[in-house]
């Protein structure tokens, strides 16, 4: 992840420097404006405000905001998932502005999303056993590098769950089968919207560590969307902090840790738990 | 099965049973308050005496409870009773009926979830779209337009001006069309906004989007994932309206002299033959209580929550 300039909320919003390495890339969004119209009243809201990000391969990168500071409209538009707005974006080697739905849908399987809801995320009359069979059979070489039992070890969880359903299953087993799919797909890019915001604390640190192995181990590069700055510290290489669809600071984790340098970053700091506690310290 | 599964079912079929002695009950007095068949069956002319002697002869002229559990005893024995106009056993006379009747509603049926369903899915995949405004105003026109006067226009159209298909009677698969088309359009209609609104509920959720993202065809993600899941209230409302036209799909029938169930209950009506009509609302009931319970079994098996 090479540096973003570092602005203020009022300041020019970032922007990302061109980089001659883009094309090893696995993302690079440039000046994205993405905007919802409310079909009732025809008002515009700016989500994501001249927005730049570049993902590395193997790179670890964060975004951080309070709720409705535009991270997950920012996360669904570079996948190419959610409404798409005007500015660049590089998926992959790929310009989402030019790729056909076809070309789109075969190149999903590199860039697998685990979501906010993991009990929302799996189809409620579908098996474990039969969710991931529904992905072998959509890629039967992508996926044929393990087996069922040896990507649940993977992801820490008994082979016992294979036949459960999702209502039968805690949140952390949920979220765990969702990054077991998004793993089988073998992703080139793993989006983590939230993925432990609905979990318990000592879950929480479990399917962070387990991400964090996932990406140590197969080199996958991984975009994490949290509003927590404590749960992407123990995960992320750089760090992005988003404000009112802008951002407003970026740079290496520990950097913008050890010395924010916007105010709303010092605000969101000072909000993580036990923040009191360390500065006394 | 489960010991939960037994519970409701058995909870389930208890309250089944009561809604059908209500309905059982209701029959029996509607039956009663429906006016004095001895007129019916012997004229303005007879003397009092001779309808006495035809009230003793059906037992109307016992106290109403002895009648009432009569009539339930009857029931549970399979004995419906005898027919006042056709002299015949209730239940033969059903027997007779019925297949022209399950004809008409199976291919009524069929062909209003062939083009419902579709449609439903069609407005809810496009919503917003004209193709959903167009399939919406499909569906309010097929549930506003009265199945009397639309019957009545497909055979001024296709078989008195065009001449294609039989006005009415029975026999050929010709004579079929134009009753099971004007029999589709309600339930049609009723099934496509059910499953626009499912559908579109259905689509909403995250476990859409995360089947989307994870590269599947978006047809496979409609059909296997979303309809899969929306499909409950779509199938409760088919087996629903199924009992209901089964029990009598009276206009239709009537619009083309169709011989079913509609058509004898309304010869029965017509002529106050209490115990025929008794009889069919009995088979009503009894249908309506079976496939209600069908829906729930059908719900078990297919909802592995319900399981």
């Amino acid at each position: 992840m090479t540096g973003a300039a570092q602005t203020g909320v009022s300041g020019e919003p970032a922007r990302h420097p061109r980089t001659p390495d883009t094309d090893t890339a696995v993302l690079v969004v440039d000046d994205l404006v993405v905007e919802h119209r409310d079909r009732s009243t025809g008002t515009v809201l700016r989500a994501v405000d001249h927005v730049s990000l570049r993902i590395g391969a193997g790179e670890s990168v964060a975004v951080v905001g309070e709720s409705g500071s535009g991270k997950t409209t920012l996360a669904m538009a570079a996948t190419g998932l959610g409404t798409r707005g005007d500015g660049a974006i590089r998926l992959l080697g790929h310009q989402l502005s030019s790729i056909s739905r076809t070309r789109l849908r075969r190149l999903r399987p590199e860039v697998q999303v685990v979501f906010q809801d993991p009990h929302g995320s799996l189809d409620p009359r579908q098996s474990v056993r039969s969710g991931l069979r529904e992905l072998r059979r959509l890629q039967p070489e992508r996926t044929s590098w393990t087996s069922d039992t040896e990507l649940l070890d993977r992801v820490r969880l008994a082979p016992q769950i294979l036949d459960r359903y999702p209502h039968q299953l805690s949140g952390g087993q949920a979220q765990r089968v969702c990054i077991a799919r998004a793993l089988l797909m073998r992703p080139r890019l793993i989006v983590a919207d939230e993925p432990t915001s609905g979990l318990d604390v000592s879950v929480q640190a479990d399917v962070l560590a387990l991400l964090a192995q996932i990406r140590q181990s197969t080199g996958t590069a991984l975009l994490m969307i949290s509003h927590d700055l404590a749960v992407v510290r123990s995960v992320c290489d750089t760090v992005y902090v988003m404000y009112q669809g802008r951002v407003v600071e970026s740079g290496p984790c520990e950097a913008v840790f050890v010395n924010p340098r916007n105010d709303y970053t010092r605000e969101l700091l000072a909000a993580m738990p036990g923040a009191r506690w360390r500065s006394r310290r | 099965m489960k010991a939960s599964t037994v519970r409701r079912v058995g909870s389930r079929l208890a309250s089944l049973l009561a809604s059908l002695l209500i309905a059982l009950s209701l029959a029996f007095a509607l039956g009663r308050l429906s006016g004095d068949p001895t007129v019916a069956i012997l004229g303005p002319m007879a003397t009092p005496e001779q309808r006495d002697a035809l009230r003793h002869q059906l037992g109307l002229d016992l106290p109403l409870v002895v009648q009432y559990f009569d009539y339930l005893k009857g029931i549970l024995t399979g004995d419906l009773g005898q027919s006042l106009q056709f002299y015949q056993a209730n239940t033969t006379l059903i027997a007779d009926r019925l297949p022209f009747t399950l004809q008409l509603v199976a291919a009524g049926m069929a062909l209003a979830v062939l083009v419902g369903v579709p449609l439903g899915v069609l407005a809810a995949t496009r919503e917003g779209t004209w193709w959903d405004r167009a399939a919406s105003t499909v569906a309010l026109l097929g549930q506003s337009v009265p199945v009397f006067w639309f019957g009545m226009m497909l055979v001024a159209l296709f078989a008195v001006n065009l001449g294609w298909l039989p006005a009415g009677q029975s026999g050929t698969p010709q004579h079929l069309v134009l009753p099971a088309v004007t029999m589709s359009v309600y339930p049609m209609a009723q099934i496509a906004r059910l499953t626009r609104a499912s559908m579109s509920e259905t689509l909403a959720e995250p476990y859409i989007d995360s089947a989307r993202a994870r590269g599947l065809r978006g047809r496979r993600v409609v059909w296997r994932h979303a309809f899969k899941n929306a499909m409950m209230p779509i199938l409760t409302i088919v087996v629903l309206q199924t009992g209901i036209l089964l029990s009598g799909a009276v206009a239709i029938e009537y619009v083309y002299s169709w011989p079913g169930l509609g058509q004898l209950a309304l010869q029965a009506i017509q002529f106050r033959d209490f115990p025929l009509v008794q009889a069919i609302v009995v088979f009503g009931a009894l249908t309506f209580v079976l496939l209600n319970l069908l829906v729930d079994v059908i719900h078990s098996v297919v909802d592995p929550r319900v399981r």
